[in-house]
């Protein structure tokens, strides 16, 4: 027996050490391989915005800032007259109005599905709403082109031009003809493309509210909709407001599908019937046959797109900071 | 083990309180069955609430006092599949009748959970919030309403000077008579505590225990605790629950003296449970 310990003795320091040696190696190994993932984030980061700087270097000197509020985009003119104005707007614009439409019903759809749905129906919905999500934007294009516009051109738009014809501010907004290729319409197909976004997250997080508060608030008496309204929207304000950006990001940026139904007019019109265009539809449709100074002017554009998206989403972060500093956390 | 009993009696255990004539009975529960799905969780239930009245609900972790407690405010129909039979009178009203409108039942019978839960908003609107949903009074009123619902919870010396501050902000204790004040602002006539000091300290407790005395003076009382040094400072009559069905239901000194079931005996008496 004394034999055996004393030998286990002798043995137990230098395997350990040299086991624990090869651990090391593994950890140094790890610890680079995790190092440099995360460093080449920033390298492809900081990569992208170089090229897009250099790219638009040119038409940067050439247009200097009244790019930003110059209407008219005529690239085969002599010379060449490159303005940013009708893509910035009509990206704002079909962003607002998708949003306004999407927020209320991805909401509606998040608190149907986690307060009031019966059992059996929860899943169909739920599942349809992961489905919309996985549609192609291609897709939500040409049903937009096919479907959505001509449907939209005879019927809604007509109404809603007769209704407001002649109210002042209203009817300008509303104002005719009817088009198939309208900012409305991309604004329309945008908010069903987010809507999957804001009502997934919205139901995630409406779900970590924790039971008992709820009850309580039920205990004082509090009907479903003060429920939500006081209880499970401010406790998770945070992570819908957080679904939102997200929703808003894809909007901002969606190609595919605005290519195909906005009209791509760089003339701005007060109407969101009228046909107009965005930033990424603008490069979309134009890079392939452009060369020279208009490509470099679509960089630019492209930048640009990278800088709104930046400047709203920090717009963001701010109104959460001082949403949390009202609610005195 | 009998010596347990002893000196539980002897540290203080025994209520203070003489014990009270019987009062006029405000709730009432006969024949009572109440079932998650399947699985049967109250076996026929009867018993008296007295008015102005503290009682108490004892008995081992899944015997059905919590169970029973929220059928008091139906807090079960929020959850589909669970279901009670028999009769549950507030009053006059029939609890568990289907067509009840479950705010108004709730607005009578207020609760305070096992943990503290103030709502997401400032110390003021917590409190204002409730009243607000059944009531519309001025801002002036809503402030005396306030800071008396406030005083009511022995709160009011704490947080008057942070009325705007989050109800999140404030300690466990706090936050609990926070809970406790939101309860009263409604002016219930019944208030259900379950476990209402589990997650809280000692001196906090008793800060909520003599709270609760004084809510008796004006309210009736449920009390559900693993307690048993609490059932017996805080409440009039005790009952004892084992698996689902109510074995003793008694004044309280006779509880924890002279239980006249043996399940009762050996759980104060810590044999079990």
């Amino acid at each position: 027996m004394a034999v055996q310990s004393d030998i286990v003795d002798d043995a137990g320091p230098y395997d350990r050490a040299k086991a624990l040696g090869a651990f090391k190696l593994g950890d140094v190994t790890f610890y680079w391989i995790t190092r440099l993932s995360a460093i080449s984030v920033l390298l492809i980061l900081g990569g992208i915005i170089l090229s897009l700087i250099v790219g638009a270097f040119p038409a940067m000197k050439e247009f200097g800032v009244s790019f930003l509020w110059t209407q008219r985009w005529a690239p085969s003119a002599d010379p060449p007259v490159l303005g940013a104005l009708g893509p910035i707007y009509g990206t704002l614009v079909t962003s607002f109005i998708a949003m306004l439409i999407a927020i209320p019903v991805g909401l509606g759809i998040a608190i149907f599905l986690t307060e009031l749905c019966p059992q059996w129906l929860r899943r169909p919905i739920g599942m349809a709403i992961e489905l919309l999500a996985g549609i192609p934007s291609i897709i939500y294009g040409m049903w937009g082109f096919f479907v959505l516009g001509p449907f939209l051109a005879n019927t809604f738009q007509p109404f809603m031009i007769n209704i407001f014809d002649g109210v002042p501010v209203l009817g300008a907004i509303f104002a005719g003809p009817p088009s198939y290729l309208s900012l409305f319409n991309a604004a329309l197909i945008l908010a069903i493309m987010v809507l999957p976004f804001i009502t997934s997250i919205s139901v995630d997080v409406f779900k970590t509210v924790p039971p008992v508060l709820k009850e309580a608030a039920y205990g004082v008496g509090c009907t479903t909709w003060e429920v939500v309204r006081s209880v499970v929207i401010p406790y998770t304000r945070v992570g819908v407001i957080g679904g939102v950006m997200l929703a808003l990001g894809r909007a901002l940026g969606e190609t595919m599908a605005v290519t195909f139904i906005i009209g791509n007019s760089f003339r701005i019109s007060g109407s969101i019937f009228a046909p107009g265009t965005t930033i990424s539809a603008a490069i979309a449709s134009e890079f392939a046959e452009s060369d020279g100074l208009h490509q470099s002017g679509l960089i630019l554009l492209g930048l640009l797109l990278f800088v709104l998206t930046f400047f709203v989403l920090a717009a963001a972060r701010l109104m959460l900071m001082r949403l949390e500093k009202k609610a005195g956390n | 083990m009998s010596d347990l009993s002893v000196s539980m009696s002897a540290a203080g255990g025994l209520p203070q309180t003489p014990v009270l004539p019987e009062a006029p009975p405000k709730v009432t529960v006969r024949n009572l069955n109440f079932y998650y799905g399947e699985h049967h969780a109250l076996k026929n239930i009867n018993l008296t609430l007295g008015t102005n009245r503290v009682t108490a609900f004892i008995g081992p972790s899944g015997c059905g006092k919590s169970t029973l407690l929220r059928v008091f405010n139906r807090m079960y129909d929020l959850y589909p599949g669970q279901r009670a039979t028999g009769q549950l009178m507030l009053d006059q009203t029939n609890v568990l009748d289907s067509k009840l409108d479950l705010n108004l039942l709730r607005a009578r019978v207020g609760m305070v959970f096992q943990k503290p839960t103030p709502f997401p908003m400032t110390i003021y609107e917590n409190i204002a919030f409730g009243i607000r949903l059944y009531e519309k009074i001025s801002k002036s009123e809503m402030d005396v309403r306030v800071e008396k619902a406030l005083r009511g919870g022995a709160l009011w010396n704490e947080v008057k000077d942070k009325l705007n501050a989050s109800g999140l902000s404030l300690s466990g204790g706090q936050q609990q008579r926070l809970c406790i004040a939101r309860t009263v602002a409604v002016r219930p006539e019944v208030i259900l505590f379950d476990e209402p000091c589990s997650a809280l300290d000692p001196i906090s407790t008793a800060k909520v225990e003599e709270l609760i005395q004084e809510l008796s003076e004006n309210y009736t009382i449920a009390i559900v605790t693993h307690n048993m040094q609490q059932a017996a400072r805080v409440s009039d009559k005790t009952a004892f629950m084992y698996l689902g069905e109510l074995i003793e239901f008694d004044d309280t000194s006779r509880i924890f003296t002279s239980p006249s079931d043996r399940r009762t005996q050996d759980y104060i008496t810590g044999r079990f449970g």
